[in-house]
């Protein structure tokens, strides 16, 4: 039995790892491009299940057509905020870009409480409700999709960032902005592109979270503080450390709400964050004091 | 001729000037709900009832001539805000009772001021300190959460159901309810086996369930509100449970069978009667308040009526019938509260008195079942 529960902690822990390491790269992204660390990254994933909810219920759209739909339309709001936010600043110094996010996190969640009301709404899993059984545990059939899109993004990532000519920029971006732009390299439109990329990112996983745990104005708060833990964790990394880091911030949680007890659920994931702060700066995978990659 | 003209005239200004002179004053009362921030699930349909009933008051006619006026501040949850705003009812806007405010936390922090103002406070809020120990100058109309808890554990003891687990939410409904069913377990001779929780925030509950599926207990109780709960039911339903699972009434509304789905089915919680308001027999005493509102809230905002805006309907009939009978100040307004008796709301049948400020008794809840995604009463 002890072994059953200790298993189910695993799985439980490890479908939500995987949201909270799809958040963290959105956060990574940004960070990596541009320096911000985007607190509004959690609303994007709101957005993502809301405009979901808009495109079945209003739009009547099937499911297959919701996705693409919400992808887009979280997007255009990411290339929004972009524009209208972050471009404009005159002196843009890590702390006024960080105050501005928190800004426009809390004015696209007003705005989103304004349009979709306050209510929680219910959105239809994937593919049924019935549950599968591994060993002594079980999980939903939407657990599945959650691990493979994670991995499938994860890959598309890898890809773009290394064999691409702009991810390629991208990356020179982030090790060192001047000498990128030296070379040629347009940084604001990288800086525009992180936020297309992170957006989409935000909104996917929003999108395919929001069967399982339901949506509503203010859900982006709370998963965008997991999705920065995890990305601390991995050494604010666009790569595998920060979806080793959601992963294990999943399983420790979960495992510390069964074992230990549920009241520390949450403390938990920001004990780790404040020991990592602390202890490894740098992340639980990155050399001290070597640049970011 | 000329003098029939004037003498017209005079008569029709001396009619002018008496319904001037006859003409009832207005009533004004004072309502403090939370209609944005977190407790806005209370806070709108309380408004929107409040202002719903005293408009059909005043279409009707008034109270004997009086027409009420509400005057209706939004605390957003905030329990220094609501203070700011009950002095403020009271010093500039000098109504005569104050409605609400929506949450424990607020009402707590809004009774030194309604008790030193000397204005009766009819809260929403169901903790049970409001009324325990008695103020003068304060009642409430939602259900005490020991009435609930006692509902259910009525339920358990009848089918032999001792050995019940916990899962309640980490606010201030959830805590107060982990209070409630901690101190009357024993009353009832059941055993908590195990006593967990999870945050308002939380989106996955298999790890408390399977703590719980672990143990040996045969019911399990869920306290929280939206939505929580219906996550709960889904984990559950996931994770395989099959032991019973109680809901608490802060999920009484078709938005918690509409969250939870398939999982909600066979799920019982204790409820106001106003879900099953159609349900009720006839010789129900609250059945003919309880059909009025469903259907006036229906007709004006096109949502179910919930126990929450209840609260609020029965906040403004209890203050229509004190002026019914005479009372236009506050003391004679508070005076008149504390002797309704029998007087069938939503919340329930009211019996104010001296020592007793709540007014409910158990019969106020009923134990209902989510069945083909609707609600029947277990009987």
């Amino acid at each position: 039995m002890q072994l059953d529960q200790i298993l189910q902690y695993t799985l439980s822990g490890l479908s939500t790892g995987a949201i909270y390491a799809l958040i963290g790269i959105g956060f990574s992204i940004i960070y990596n491009a541009t320096g911000i660390i985007n607190f509004a990254q959690g609303e994007f994933v709101m957005l993502g299940g809301l405009f979901t909810l808009t495109g079945l219920q209003l739009l009547h759209l099937p499911l297959w057509a919701s996705v693409p739909f919400s992808i887009t339309a979280t997007t255009v709001i990411g290339i929004l905020f972009e524009r209208l936010a972050i471009r404009p600043l005159r002196q843009p110094t890590p702390l006024n870009l960080v105050i501005i996010t928190i800004g426009c996190s809390i004015l696209i969640r007003g705005l989103a409480m304004l349009f979709w009301g306050k209510d929680t709404h219910a959105i239809q899993s994937f593919s049924g409700d019935n549950p599968i059984a591994i060993g002594g545990a079980t999980i939903l059939p939407q657990h599945i999709w959650i691990l493979v899109v994670t991995l499938i993004i994860i890959a598309i990532n890898k890809f773009y960032f290394y064999h691409t000519i702009s991810g390629k920029a991208m990356r020179a971006c982030s090790y060192n902005r001047r000498a990128a732009g030296l070379v040629g390299i347009d940084v604001r439109r990288m800086v525009l592109f992180s936020f297309i990329i992170s957006s989409a990112m935000g909104a996917v996983a929003g999108i395919i979270v929001a069967p399982l745990t339901m949506t509503a104005y203010d859900v982006g708060v709370m998963l965008g503080l997991k999705g920065f833990c995890a990305a601390i964790i991995g050494g604010m990394s666009s790569g595998i450390s920060t979806v080793i880091g959601g992963l294990i911030l999943g399983v420790l949680e979960s495992l510390g709400a069964g074992l230990i007890s549920s009241g520390y659920k949450d403390a938990i994931a920001f004990i780790i964050l404040l020991l990592i702060l602390f202890i490894r700066p740098q992340g639980l995978f990155g050399k001290a004091d070597s640049e970011r990659v | 001729m000329k003098l029939k003209f004037i003498n017209l005239i005079f008569a029709a200004v001396t009619l002018l000037f008496s319904t001037n002179v006859f003409a009832a004053e207005t009533i004004k009362i004072g309502a403090l709900f939370a209609v944005t921030g977190p407790a806005a699930f209370l806070g709108e349909p309380e408004r929107n009832s409040a202002k719903m009933v005293v408009d059909e008051i005043n279409k009707a006619g008034g109270v004997k001539g009086h027409k009420l006026e509400l005057v209706v501040y939004d605390t957003t949850g905030d329990a220094t805000k609501a203070v700011q705003l009950a002095t403020k009812l009271i010093k500039d806007d000098k109504v005569i009772a104050i409605i609400g405010p929506s949450t424990t936390g607020e009402t707590m922090a809004v009774i030194p001021v309604a008790e030193k103002g000397q204005v009766p406070l009819i809260s929403c809020s169901a903790g049970s300190k409001i009324t325990d120990p008695v103020k003068k100058w304060v009642f409430k109309t939602a259900q005490n959460d020991s009435l609930a808890v006692g509902k259910i554990y009525e339920y358990l003891q009848k089918s032999k159901q001792t050995k019940v687990s916990i899962l309640t939410v980490s606010d201030g409904f959830g805590a107060s309810g982990r209070e409630q069913l901690k101190s009357q377990a024993a009353k009832y001779g059941i055993t908590i086996v195990s006593d967990e929780t999870y945050g308002p925030k939380d989106t996955d509950m298999t790890a408390q369930l399977t703590k719980i599926r672990g143990s040996n207990s045969q019911a399990v109780i869920c306290w929280g509100t939206n939505p929580g709960p219906a996550l709960v039911a889904k984990n559950a339903k996931q994770l395989g449970i099959k032991i019973p699972l109680f809901m608490s009434h802060g999920v009484s509304s078709k938005k918690f069978i509409e969250l939870a789905g398939d999982a909600s089915e066979g799920i019982k919680l204790p409820s106001g009667k106003v879900v099953v308001a159609d349900m009720l027999p006839a010789a129900e005493k609250q059945k003919k308040s309880l059909m009025a509102f469903v259907k006036d809230y229906s007709k004006h905002y096109k949502a179910e009526g919930d126990h929450f805006g209840g609260h609020a309907w029965d906040a403004v009939m209890l203050i229509r019938n004190a002026v019914e009978n005479g009372a236009l100040t506050a003391a004679a307004i508070r005076d008149q509260i504390e002797s309704t008796k029998s007087f069938a709301g939503i919340g329930g049948s009211f019996n104010y008195s001296q020592a007793d400020h709540a007014g409910l008794g158990k019969d106020a809840f009923v134990l209902v079942e989510v069945k083909n995604k609707d609600w029947s009463i277990v009987k």
